[in-house]
């Protein structure tokens, strides 16, 4: 399964340099959290000679994350990861159809058993008929490929959790309810980020594991970080200037996006930092509000889309931006707490910019420490139908330790 | 007599199903399923209107944009909402830029391989290949060492013993035509669509966040403010950046996809006078240069074309469309079977007849798809860029008839050989030449109106939903990469009260309806030459003509608020 030549000496062939691979991995490197020295150790897990086999099945799904798959970044250097795999299934783009089709994923289920990564998009019904390729069950399929793979990434809101197609009658569900033992990497977003995909395949090619997940069993590279925090409006925020109609004079100024229903305040992300197409933009940059699309059942949690998040009581055209803060700390902190996010760093950075913007109002809440805080205000959020649900198991589970074990 | 089966039908969209009669080396009947359902419709009802395109643009990801650009036509439709010109031309780019991208990736990523060989390909003399290429084009990527490079990393796939995405294909079938030289220059420019398609649509980033599902759609406008000094909104420099990527999209079209579309046509002329067998065409027209419920301005004219009568353009009434789903799985209420629907009365009630999996065939006497059967008033229509092309080219648009003559001119054949397999592929890549330089047109638009201070962006006046009517319905069409798709919505007291959507892929590979009138890829597969049943790379090239799209064919957005559960329907397409 192997092939004969190293990634760098293909790469040179196709004219791609060193110099241009190591500046991909350190891009991969920076993605990952881990310190530039790492670009070294990245070079060389990929720079050997070795070419796992792949199979991406897509059931109820809308082709975006295969289409954003597409989009990687880095034309000829990103490439490197599909050409370091053996693609060997993908409805979208191979070359055969039908039983020829098939064959290669029942192929590599039996010659690389347990070897091989498996991909899926898409929700997967459990009743008859909903979902048949080649005459078979999506359900009969997802445990056949997820099942016997070394891990499976789910990639995409509805491969996670169901996403909008669990809102809809045929009740589709994510890969880790309809195949209890498979082991999943959950990559949510509506869609995916290649960015981040890729360099959790890249972190496996490196370390020959995943890289720490959080409850969620999502990659905290990734999905450690409020997009509020992040966010490079954040200033206009705290200043509390904000675009109050399309078009105003403070959208033009690219002032905070809050009091249009941006739903970055309960999100986290890390779309303002890898950004979307080659670097190029995220929703918010580009005047549009965040709808939270990489946040658990997020169809439920940020529609009405345009509503303003809660908690936030008095907003209106008299509210100071310190009320507006406190409220929204409230949540975001519970929020951080619940999603067992860098408990250390996020809590640190919470009760710095709590201290600073509710000096006045001197709320309880503000320097608490974050789990304390989090079981009132995640019970507020909730019955107001926004915020994300309570974390099913206790919400620190792995997460600092995943991260510092990375960068030992 | 043999019964095949094509399952899944691969580099589509979605889960496609082919089931064809062969005798005599040709299919004598065909059937068309969608295999996989979601309900997308019904997911809306009950919400704000003015989110609809945020879950509808959800229906697919490839047709990613076209679901929301309708959406919000239909909602602004039903509550007089206007967005002001620079919104319209922002849409137009994404629109236009979308249809560019996805026609180019359609022929590369999810058709050539119908036509080239890829094996054959590492048999090639590069410095004849080269010598081939600059013989019909001015593209730079043409030396020896450009082919040669391709060929090494071919070979060091194919000497790895992992063929990865090419494993299955059908290499060495003798419906293969091409030669060696022909195949390499085609595997290179897969190759290069491959890293293009990656830049052009950062378009898309820039003006909506990012692609797939782009987030800056707003009823009334968009969320993309212009001010040409500021950093955080279209200003000169965003201006610089869409020109350059427009201006890649014209040198790749004019340098690449065209000239190889002709390469292609050029050896299979055959294919001309196979894969058409559809009579009537339909389009709702678009891509004007003036706001988008001013018909008059558009660059593709609205129309029908019944039974090929090129000198009766009809017009398109909207109130003629209907669906049937005699032979769908899908109950409608009360005498049922043989109703035909008008959208605004659409049901979308889910119920799955067919064999329990795993099977081998479906029960096609009875019901087989899960896509509903659109009609206009009664009749099969095929929608896409041959409807486009032909509409535009029989009311006389000038743009459309210099190119689509000189195109027939220069393979030698008359107008006929558009109703074919490959008159699809070659209205697909002509539309693309127009269309380009429309996005130019648009562009230089929004820079002017940016320049003389005109900063509106949307119209505001009908955010407020105590602003609308207490009841209002809306039409929203767009004419999109596969032909026309139209979102219509019924508003009530503030929430959507019903939504469908009718998809270009609907209409495409609808099955049989009430009448037993087969849908658009049914009739076009009839005589499709088949060599080798067990490797019937014929019939996808006829299918792949139509660039499928089942995601979007099978819709359905399921409305499930406060606590109550129904059915409901929602159709896309594009």
């Amino acid at each position: 399964m192997f092939l004969n030549q190293s990634l760098p000496e293909r790469l040179e062939e196709r004219g791609v340099s060193r110099r241009a691979f190591m500046a991909f991995c350190g891009v991969m490197a920076s993605t990952l959290a881990l310190p530039a020295s790492y670009r070294t150790a990245i070079a060389e897990a990929l720079g050997t000679v070795r070419r796992p086999v792949l199979v991406w099945r897509q059931f109820q799904d809308c082709a975006g994350n295969s289409e954003s798959i597409l989009r990687s970044p880095q034309p000829d250097v990103a490439q490197i990861v599909l050409e370091t795999l053996a693609w060997n299934y993908h409805e979208l783009i191979m070359a055969g159809s039908g039983e020829q089709a098939e064959a290669q994923s029942t192929q590599a289920v039996r010659d690389f058993k347990g070897q091989y990564i498996a991909v899926i998009e898409g929700a997967i019904p459990t009743g008859d008929g909903f979902c048949t390729i080649g005459g078979r069950s999506a359900l009969d399929l997802a445990r056949e490929v997820a099942g016997n793979a070394k891990f499976t990434l789910a990639v995409g809101a509805c491969a996670w959790d169901g996403g909008i197609v669990q809102h809809g009658p045929t009740g589709g569900q994510g890969v880790q309810d309809v195949v209890p033992g498979a082991t999943v990497v959950n990559l949510g977003g509506c869609p995916h980020n290649p960015v981040n995909t890729v360099a959790v395949l890249v972190h496996y090619l490196t370390f020959n594991e995943m890289p720490a997940l959080d409850q969620y069993n999502r990659p905290l590279f990734a999905y450690g970080d409020l997009i509020h925090d992040q966010c490079e409006r954040r200033a206009y925020f705290d200043a509390g200037l904000f675009v109050e109609s399309w078009g105003d004079e403070g959208h033009r100024k690219g002032y905070c996006l809050y009091k249009m229903g941006c739903k970055g305040p309960i999100a986290t992300y890390n779309c303002p930092n890898v950004r979307w197409n080659d670097g190029t933009s995220w929703p918010v940059q580009a005047g549009g509000t965040c709808i939270g699309c990489a946040s658990h059942d997020f169809w439920t949690n940020s529609s009405p889309f345009y509503g303003r998040l809660p908690n936030v009581s008095g907003f209106g055209a008299d509210t100071t931006a310190e009320t507006v803060g406190v409220g929204l700390l409230v949540g975001v902190t519970a929020l951080m707490a619940a999603h067992g996010v860098g408990k250390g760093l996020q809590a640190a950075r919470a009760r710095e910019t709590a201290g600073a913007s509710t000096e006045e109002a001197g709320t309880p809440e503000a320097g608490a420490p974050p789990v304390e805080a989090a079981a009132p205000a995640a019970e507020a959020t909730a019955e107001d139908g926004v915020a994300e649900p309570p974390p099913p198991q206790t919400p620190d589970t792995g997460s600092e330790g995943g991260r510092d074990a990375n960068q030992d | 007599m043999t019964r095949i089966k094509i399952d899944p039908v691969t580099r589509i969209e979605g889960h496609l199903r082919i089931e064809a009669e062969v005798s005599g080396g040709k299919v004598t009947e065909a059937w068309a399923s969608g295999t996989m359902f979601r309900g997308i419709e019904k997911i809306v009802e009950g919400r704000d209107p003015r989110e609809a395109w945020i879950w509808a643009q959800r229906i697919c990801g490839v047709c990613t944009t076209v679901h929301a650009i309708a959406s919000v036509r239909a909602v602004e439709d039903a509550i007089g909402a206007t967005p002001p010109p620079n919104a319209e031309l922002v849409r137009n780019l994404i629109a236009g830029s979308q249809l560019v991208h996805d026609h180019v990736i359609h022929f590369y990523q999810l058709h050539a391989l119908d036509w080239v060989d890829i094996t054959s390909a590492l048999k090639a003399d590069p410095a004849k290949t080269s010598r081939l290429a600059q013989s019909i084009s001015d593209y730079p990527s043409s030396s020896p060492t450009y082919f040669s490079g391709v060929v090494n990393r071919l070979k060091t796939v194919a000497d790895s013993g992992q063929l990865s995405l090419f494993a299955s294909g059908y290499w060495g079938h003798p419906a293969y035509r091409l030669t060696p030289e022909e195949n390499l220059l085609a595997v290179a420019h897969y190759l290069d669509a491959l890293e293009w398609q990656r830049d052009v649509i950062r378009i898309h980033a820039l003006l909506g966040g990012k692609n797939p599902h782009p987030q800056t759609f707003v009823v009334g406008g968009m969320a993309t403010p212009i001010d040409p000094n500021s950093p955080q909104a279209i200003n000169p420099a965003a201006i610089d950046f869409l020109r350059a990527r427009i201006e890649s999209m014209r040198t790749f079209i004019a340098q690449v996809y065209i000239p190889d579309v002709l390469l292609v046509a050029s050896a299979y002329p055959d294919w001309t006078t196979i894969g058409g067998n559809t009579r009537n065409f339909m389009t709702y027209g678009g891509y004007g240069t003036g706001s988008v419920s001013d018909t008059a301005t558009y660059l593709f004219p609205r129309g029908i074309i019944m039974d090929r009568d090129l000198a009766h353009v009809l017009p398109m009434d909207q109130e003629k469309i209907s669906e049937q789903v005699a032979r769908s799985w899908y109950s409608y209420p009360g005498s049922g079977e043989a109703t035909a629907l008008h959208p605004y009365q659409g049901v979308t009630d889910a119920n799955y007849t067919g064999p329990t999996p795993p099977y081998q065939w479906l029960e096609t006497n009875g019901k087989y798809s899960w896509l509903k059967a659109p009609r206009y008033g009664g009749a099969v229509m095929e929608v896409g860029p041959l409807a486009r092309v032909l509409v535009a080219y029989a009311s006389g648009v000038p743009a459309v008839t210099k190119v689509v003559n000189s195109t027939l001119k220069k393979l030698g054949v008359g107008p006929a050989a558009l109703y074919s397999t490959l008159g699809r592929v070659a209205a697909r890549a002509l539309e693309s030449a127009i269309v380009v330089e429309q996005l130019s047109a648009w562009v230089d638009e929004l820079d002017h109106n940016m320049t003389f201070g005109d900063l509106r962006i949307a119209d505001t006046t009908k955010w407020d939903p105590s602003s609308w009517p207490s009841s209002a319905r809306g039409f929203g069409p767009h004419e999109v990469p596969r032909g026309a798709l139209g979102h219509w919505v019924e508003i009530s007291d503030g929430t959507i009260k019903n939504y469908q959507a009718v998809v270009p892929t609907t209409w495409n590979a609808s099955p049989r309806d009430a009448q037993g009138q087969p849908g658009a890829y049914e009739q076009a597969l009839v005589g499709t030459p088949v060599a080798d049943p067990t490797r019937p790379i014929e019939l996808l090239r006829t299918v792949h003509s139509f660039d499928p799209c089942l995601a979007c064919a099978v819709h359905v957005l399921d409305a499930e608020r406060a606590g109550e559960r129904t059915i409901v329907t929602v159709e896309a397409g594009r």
